[in-house]
């Protein structure tokens, strides 16, 4: 209860300081927010979630669930071995220095414009975090477990699912979390572009249209959409990683 | 059983070479206690691993049950002292156990009868669900034993499995290992740096000398097949012989020991090239 009435104490302020400063607002550009609030109920219906709203989410669990899988592909290969670290860091490194958004155009040019276009920015933006951190993980993996796992007879797909995806799950946890927030500002820019739907869409269209209300609803709605994220990545990491937490506190308590 | 010969292990770090090993040469046979003693930092860790096949020797041969080991031998189970590290922390005390038996194809109500028996040996029933880092050292070091227990090895190795545990702990674990050996009949391989747990533990000690490392000399433990820490570790038959093993160690770190002469003078002669 306690903790609940912290957690949610600041969000109410900032709102009602926001709500009551700009409450006599003359301002076109920044309007009131009880008009937000009104532009909210008006235009984030079932029918603009379906059609707007859906489809971004959909390209977002694509692009997010590629760079995922080829992140950790990748990153348990080139951890795993040390030849190819070598042969591919350099590379690595000199591809996470770009910044992704810069990636759209470029995308948009051999992919077109549809769907595809916006996952492949979306999958090629977030796979980095994703990917460096695998490798970490992998190399952190306990040598002494790992000789265990061997002297088991513990090899291969076993060794793979028990000893180095395990083992590595914490960093990969991380990773998946970084690039769970590169995801949304990617889906949203790449949507911006050039597209005939999407929020990133419908933001821009509303500014266009001088429906600053509107659009400013648009920003509030995206704003929950990546809290409500980033709350059910926590709670999927808290189950998977609990074992881990036990860990640690263990070893401090120890120590 | 076990065949060590010859045994040598240079490691090369650049243009240094450090050899650990020098030229190591035993036996063991099947169904022996054997402990292997030496001063710290004498390689006893590194010839365990040339062992267990998880380390390539530079020069000679170790051959379990007459076959040359290229790998981890199938028929071998290792404990090892880190055991905060060598169970698996996203893994319960029973998958822990149940892991390598899985591997091993073991059929699965065989599987349960060995984890539930092995588990039980060593006096863990009732923490089967938890999680190895919510135990205590002691206990954590008695899953890694039921894991190597229950894998039903035909050798057993064990590096220092008792150096990170408290005294009161360590005493009970040694029973422990006597207990399950003389039950099981398995072959032991037991590496220390206690004197006193080599000779109270083996039917045999073999004394290392210090890096580079060779088999400075041979004990066999003529104490009763019965032990218990109170009156074995009286007898005066435990005290000579721990006096004996004692002797040999100092002997080894000052590396003057008689019948060692010859090889000090080789090593001479090596320097001062």
């Amino acid at each position: 209860m306690k903790r609940l009435a912290l957690a949610l104490g600041l969000p109410v302020v900032l709102f009602v300081v926001w709500f009551v400063a700009s409450y006599g607002s003359e301002s076109f550009y920044v309007p009131p927010l009880r008009r937000i609030l009104g532009a909210f109920a008006d235009t984030w219906t079932l029918e603009r979630l379906r059609t707007d709203v859906l489809p971004s989410l959909g390209r977002l669990a694509v692009g997010y669930a590629l760079a995922a899988t080829l992140g950790i592909a990748v990153g348990v290969a080139i951890g795993a071995y040390p030849r190819l670290r070598a042969a591919a860091e350099p590379v690595l490194e000199f591809f996470r220095a770009i910044p992704p958004p810069v990636l759209v155009p470029v995308i948009m040019l051999f992919a077109g414009i549809g769907n595809g276009m916006k996952v492949i920015v979306i999958a090629v933006g977030c796979v980095w975090p994703v990917l460096l951190n695998t490798v970490e993980g992998i190399r952190a993996v306990d040598g002494v477990l790992s000789d265990t796992a061997r002297a088991y007879g513990i090899t291969g797909v076993a060794r793979l699912r028990h000893l180095l995806l395990r083992g590595a799950s914490p960093q990969i946890a991380a990773g998946l979390r970084q690039a769970l927030s590169i995801a949304i500002i990617l889906m949203v820019i790449s949507e911006m572009f050039a597209a005939s739907n999407g929020l990133g869409f419908a933001i821009v269209q509303f500014q266009r249209s001088f429906a600053i209300p509107e659009m400013w609803s648009g920003i509030i709605l995206l704003g929950l959409l990546g809290f409500t994220l980033s709350m059910l990545f926590r709670f999927v990491e808290r189950r998977a990683l609990g074992w881990y937490n036990g860990l640690r506190e263990a070893q401090r308590k120890g120590s | 059983m076990l065949d060590v010969r010859g045994l040598r292990k240079v490691y090369s770090a650049g243009n240094r070479e450090v050899e650990a090993i020098k030229d190591l040469t035993f036996t063991v046979d099947a169904g022996q206690l054997v402990c292997l003693v030496g001063p710290s930092g004498c390689g006893k860790t590194t010839l365990l691993r040339c062992i267990a096949g998880l380390l390539a020797p530079t020069g000679g041969q170790v051959l379990v049950e007459g076959r040359p080991v290229a790998g981890p031998p199938p028929g071998m189970a290792v404990v090892f002292q880190e055991y905060g590290r060598s169970l698996f922390p996203w893994m319960s005390v029973r998958d822990n156990v149940e892991l390598p038996l899985k591997q091993k194809k073991v059929p699965r109500d065989r599987r349960r009868q060995l984890v539930a028996d092995a588990i039980g040996a060593v006096g863990l029933a009732g923490t089967e669900g938890a999680y190895p880092w919510q135990l205590s050292g002691g206990m954590q070091q008695r899953v890694a034993i039921a894991r190597a227990v229950a894998y039903e090895p035909s050798i057993l190795l064990m590096d220092e499995p008792f150096a990170a545990v408290d005294a009161q702990t360590r005493a009970d674990l040694e029973d422990l290992v006597r207990a399950l050996w003389q039950r099981l009949r398995m072959t032991i391989l037991f590496v220390t740096h206690d004197i006193d747990e080599a000779v109270y533990l083996g039917q045999r000690v073999l004394m290392l000398s210090s890096s580079p490392t060779v088999v400075q000399a041979e004990l066999s433990v003529d104490l009763p097949a019965v032990r218990d820490q109170l009156h074995t570790r009286a007898d005066p038959r435990f005290t000579a012989l721990r006096t004996r093993v004692y002797e040999q160690i100092q002997a080894a770190r000052r590396g003057t020991a008689a019948g060692l002469s010859d090889r000090i003078d080789e090593r001479l002669g090596v320097d001062s090239e």
